[in-house]
């Protein structure tokens, strides 16, 4: 991506999201009061969040692989299980993904 | 020095607030490094944190750059993942009710973070305080440690030597974990990790995701509504939450 595509995408995508926080407070709160549309809200933030832990933990470009990500996540999902905090969690799960790659593994 | 204010259930709303903006801004750390490593300068990285300030949205967009994608697939995710700030904006509104600039600033500090505690809290003076503190904790860390990390990405080498990758994939799963509850998010959930596995090697890097979001669509439209599956607002998620789950939540 040339610098420029870059700058806009970055623009574009901002004034995007902002006017997606903007809106909400402008709605008028009976526009949402439709249980349909608070149910896909609801449903679509979690298939984007699982979705995102799939790329996220188990690709590599196009190529879905299994490397020192893998059980960093599988310590975060017991870390969440055991209700550590956020940021024990991905502490943890980077401290994993660490320590197996300086042990030369994923 | 004493600045907390008086009213106790308002002191608790400050330091929930301070809380959660620590161990989020702290996180900022990764991101900063990671769309360094992705291949986004250091301008435009602060420029994605200054501006669009919405930690999911943020690494989504680095996430398809740093793969190759195109352009409209980076701006797509992004704005798709974004959606739910409008939900949130709709909830908190009534409770700050700000006109002017205080709106646009209430708008844009509004996110996973200050809805939580502004929605958890007793009574209205607590929410808004709740939020105020939150949103402006969070946005100022933040945006600092965003800095830190591209400055210090460099230095720290290849961030996956750091488990910086892991670490992003972690806090997807922190974030999601507490939405997962209703039977009808863990069928989504199942459904979107299959659509984004499938689809992976066959289309550009962004699209995945997106179509995980159609498949949600999709089931939120034609289920029938159960009484079991209430939807999780922000009201009722964490209305129910004790304070240190609030951290938990911290998830934009």
């Amino acid at each position: 991506m040339t610098t420029t595509a870059l700058w806009a995408t970055v623009l574009a995508a901002s004034l995007a999201c902002f006017a997606l926080k903007l809106g909400g407070h402008l709605i008028p709160r009976s526009w949402l009061a439709s249980e349909r549309v608070s149910r896909v809200t609801t449903l679509v933030t979690v298939a984007l969040l699982v979705s995102l832990v799939v790329v996220q933990g188990f690709a590599d470009g196009r190529t879905l692989t299994v490397d020192a990500r893998v059980p960093a996540l599988a310590v975060a999902a017991l870390a969440l299980a055991l209700r550590a905090p956020f940021i024990l969690v991905v502490v943890l799960a980077a401290a994993t993904a660490a320590g197996l790659r300086a042990a030369g593994w994923g | 020095m004493n600045v907390l204010p008086r009213n106790p259930a308002a002191r608790a709303a400050v330091r929930q607030g301070v809380s959660v903006s620590v161990a989020t801004g702290l996180y900022g750390v990764s991101f900063g490094a990671l769309s360094v490593a992705a291949g986004v300068g250091l301008g435009p990285t602060m420029a994605l944190s200054l501006l669009m300030f919405s930690g999911g949205s943020q690494f989504a967009l680095i996430g398809v750059i740093g793969a190759a994608g195109t352009p409209v697939a980076a701006i797509a995710t992004a704005t798709l993942l974004g959606l739910r700030n409008t939900l949130y904006g709709a909830v908190v509104s009534p409770l700050l009710q700000v006109r002017g600039w205080r709106r646009i600033a209430a708008a844009q500090v509004t996110i996973d973070e200050s809805t939580a505690v502004a929605v958890a809290q007793p009574e209205p003076a607590a929410s808004r305080i709740g939020f105020w503190v939150t949103g402006i904790g969070v946005y100022v860390l933040w945006n600092a440690f965003v800095l830190l990390g591209a400055l210090a990405g460099d230095a720290l080498g290849d961030p996956r030597a750091w488990g910086l990758d892991a670490a992003a994939a972690a806090a997807f799963l922190a974030l999601v974990w507490p939405r997962l509850a209703p039977r009808r998010a863990q069928l989504v959930a199942g459904l979107a990790v299959a659509a984004t596995a499938v689809l992976i090697p066959f289309v550009p890097p962004g699209i995945p995701v997106l179509a995980a979001a159609a498949v949600a669509i999709v089931v939120g439209l034609v289920a029938p509504a159960v009484p079991d599956d209430a939807p999780a607002s922000p009201h009722a998620a964490a209305a129910d939450q004790p304070e240190n789950e609030t951290d938990r939540e911290s998830v934009r």
